[in-house]
């Protein structure tokens, strides 16, 4: 099964265009509105300024500032590495965890593109584990971006497919088929955001801005392949078992309210690594590269194998 | 300028009334403070707090909201046969119907709001400081289109109602363009809302020519169905005359809507279910169940149940002039509309999701705290217009500026045979 294969000319050039306003204006009324619901939120707060401590004070100043911070495409260079800064100290912060939070760009001539070997997936689900850890996924929810599904041999049947199996695998006279985010050319859920907190990205990634999405789920709703996932209470990871490797499109801490996805780990692919599921793949089922090169893997496979997409629209 | 006590006069016919008037009052804020615990309850902990999960992951909230917009559309193409066809008998209607209008208006926000995960980044939404993506969403247009649906709403029957107010007869020039501004508005509330849901291939429940449609017809059902039990219950409580005419004006648009709904109905059912394909899987979920899950099917087939008979009794005549029965079946309707258009259209566009997976929705206890606080607060603000409203148009209430001669003029005394304004309700005692 072939990827959905992004258009050659991304429209993430456009989008930026679309979104290319003039930022002091917006940010100065950013801050008279965010004052505003400041007042608000000061006075839920309860705690006397007084009585906090430099400490507290500079996280809540921090927050503050990424509460009326832009969205990430309109963002300089300099307000880009400012939000990592703060981000990076609130992490330190919160939960002690010291991470790197990247925004490495799309690399030019790049677009990625993934292929999944129906014949050789056993179902282990090594790969739904590796995106666990890797992605920085809530352990509470059990947020899983990938699901395998459990077929009876002779036909591609999804509404009786099984993708909560609990037994040794592979079962006898099964398949497994693995679905997650496929980076749609034109991805519906990108048409329908409301405040443009979703867009895809030159390589072809669908990326969220998790400060930005204000958690309407009308893209949950658009998604065919149901890769979409919400925070219905705010996300936990062990401190432990946080992946200090980031990027702000990728695997930073998400808050609660908010809808994020697999993003082909984008803190890792962007830097010539594969995606963690495909290196935790045992079987080798799983094949990525980028498809602008004519001697990559994906390539070899889109041209040497018979190949489908799985349509679900 | 007579605004101050306009606004005092407003206040103090909103804070007057009878016994039963402020228990009504009384109970209505009771709710909005559990609804409003419950909001704060889902503000702390997060959407999980709700029925709703990656699976559904629009519930009670939404399927309240595309309800409500159909009530606020319908109530104002009620407008339509009142000012613009210039029939007396129906102003008094189209008032209480521009009250209707308000109200679901500002139920379908609170909706939206309560079903947004970060509801204090809100102002992403707003054009230059945020992003709005239009015209390529059909939420942003959603945006657009309810709020100035709402100004709309505010704007007329305050110009209507100041200026009787103020002792002048309201000047049709200014404000009847925006009237057939706010017909065509109607009409494009509900269908941008349909389209929200009809414009996603994702979601093949949703994805038909017909939605649209059906959710006018819907509409055209349940917002005048809701707007004579409103009249009902002010004839029955107030001392207020609302004429014949009008009530059978209503009676009349609510049946033939409710049969051409029917007719959609059919014809959906039909298309789903002749020549069944995968597409019409999630209908195969709400009306017969798949593998055991059956949760939605006992709903609708008591909404499809309650229209079907609430439309076959307003089809005959005895009983659709009774008023009793013209309640009754009014009543009925609405609740069968209630269902078929919140629950039983939004649930099942999720169920079962784009990759086959079953996960039904049953609305957690904080869900049903929020959406009877937010319905609460639809009720209040209806009563306060309505309140407000009533006898300000009937001249009952007037700014204490107005020269004498001028009063004297408009304010008919008590007994006398009103005299007939052909945009002026007529008041009998």
């Amino acid at each position: 099964m072939s990827a959905e294969r992004p258009q050659d000319t991304p429209n993430g050039a456009a989008e930026s265009t679309v979104l290319g306003k003039r930022v002091d204006r917006r940010r100065a009324l950013s801050v008279l509105i965010g004052g505003m619901a400041a007042a608000a939120g000061a006075a839920s707060a309860c705690s006397p300024l007084s009585a906090m401590t430099d400490e507290e004070k500079e996280a809540k100043r921090l927050a503050w500032r990424e509460y009326i911070k832009g969205n990430y495409r309109t963002m300089t260079e300099a307000e880009r590495a400012e939000t990592i800064a703060r981000l990076e100290h609130l992490a330190k912060v919160k939960q002690g965890t010291d991470v790197t939070i990247q925004s490495t760009g799309a690399q030019p001539g790049v677009v990625f593109g993934y292929a999944f070997n129906i014949s050789k997936c056993q179902g282990f689900r090594s790969c739904v584990e590796a995106c666990i850890n890797e992605n920085n996924l809530d352990r509470r929810a059990a947020t899983q971006y990938i699901r395998i599904f459990e077929m009876e041999d002779g036909v591609i049947d999804l509404d009786h497919a099984d993708a909560t199996f609990q037994h040794e695998v592979p079962a006898e006279g099964h398949f497994y088929l693995g679905t997650q985010c496929f980076q749609c050319a034109d991805p519906p859920c990108v048409k329908v955001c409301p405040v443009g907190a979703t867009w895809q990205e030159p390589d072809g990634i669908t990326v969220v801005d998790y400060d930005w999405c204000i958690g309407c789920r009308y893209c949950m709703a658009a998604c065919p392949y149901w890769a979409r996932r919400f925070n219905w209470s705010a996300p936990e990871v062990p401190a432990a078992e946080v992946n200090p490797n980031q990027h702000y499109l990728g695997n930073r801490a998400r808050k609660v309210g908010v809808v994020e996805k697999c993003t082909f780990c984008i803190h890792r692919t962007r830097q010539g690594r594969l995606p963690a599921c495909v290196e935790a793949c045992p079987t080798g089922a799983r094949v990525f590269g980028n498809l602008l090169d004519p001697k990559s893997e994906i390539r070899w496979v889109l041209a040497n194998k018979r190949v489908f997409r799985l349509r679900r629209i | 300028m007579h605004l101050k006590p306009f606004a005092l006069s407003a206040l103090q016919l909103a804070t007057s009334g009878g016994r039963r008037y402020h228990l009504w009052m009384g109970s209505l804020t009771l709710l909005m403070l559990v609804g409003a615990y419950a909001y704060s309850v889902q503000l702390r902990y997060g959407l999980g707090v709700t029925g709703m999960n990656d699976h559904v992951s629009w519930g009670l909230y939404i399927s309240n909201f595309t309800f409500l917009v159909g009530l606020a559309a319908a109530a104002m193409m009620l407008v339509l046969p009142a000012y613009i066809l210039h029939d007396v008998d129906f102003s008094r209607a189209v008032l209480m119907a521009e009250a209707v209008a308000v109200a679901a208006l500002v139920m379908c926000l609170a909706f939206v709001v309560v079903d947004i995960g970060n509801p204090l980044s809100g102002w992403h939404l707003i054009p230059g400081i945020g992003y709005l993506n239009w015209p390529r969403s059909l939420l942003a247009w959603d945006v657009l289109v309810l709020n100035g649906y709402l100004l709309l709403n505010l704007a007329i029957p305050f110009y209507i109602l100041y200026s009787r107010f103020s002792g002048r007869q309201p000047s049709k020039k200014r404000y009847l363009p925006w009237m057939y501004v706010a017909v065509m508005w109607a009409v494009s509330i509900h269908l941008v809302t349909a389209f929200l849901l009809a414009g996603l291939p994702a979601r093949p429940f949703w994805n038909t020519a017909l939605l649209g449609p059906r959710f006018l017809a819907s509409a055209f059902t349940a917002g005048p169905a809701f707007v004579i039990l409103l009249l009902g219950l002010i004839r029955k409580e107030t001392t207020y005359v609302i004429s014949e005419g009008a009530f059978s004006k209503l009676a009349l648009i609510t049946t033939v809507a409710a049969q051409i709904n029917l007719v959609m109905l059919g014809s959906e059912l039909f298309y789903k279910f002749y020549s069944p394909t995968h597409h019409g899987i999630n209908a195969r979920y709400l009306f017969f169940g798949l593998d055991g899950h059956n949760a939605l099917v006992p709903w609708i087939w008591t909404a499809i149940a309650l229209n079907t008979v609430a439309t076959v009794a307003l089809m005959i005549h005895p009983i659709r002039r009774s008023h009793r029965w013209l309640m009754m079946a009014c009543a009925v309707l609405f609740v069968g509309i209630w269902v078929e258009k919140g629950i039983g259209l939004v649930v099942p566009g999720f169920v079962p999701s784009p990759l086959g997976e079953i996960v039904e929705y049953t609305p957690s206890l904080v869900e049903l705290g929020v959406t009877a606080g937010v319905w609460a607060l639809g009720m209040f603000v209806l009563t306060v217009l309505v309140r407000v409203a009533l006898p300000i148009e009937l001249g009952e209430v007037r700014s204490p500026y107005i020269q004498e001669e001028r009063v004297e003029r408009i304010v008919r005394p008590r007994g006398t045979r009103p005299q007939r304004r052909d945009d002026r309700p007529v008041r009998t005692r």
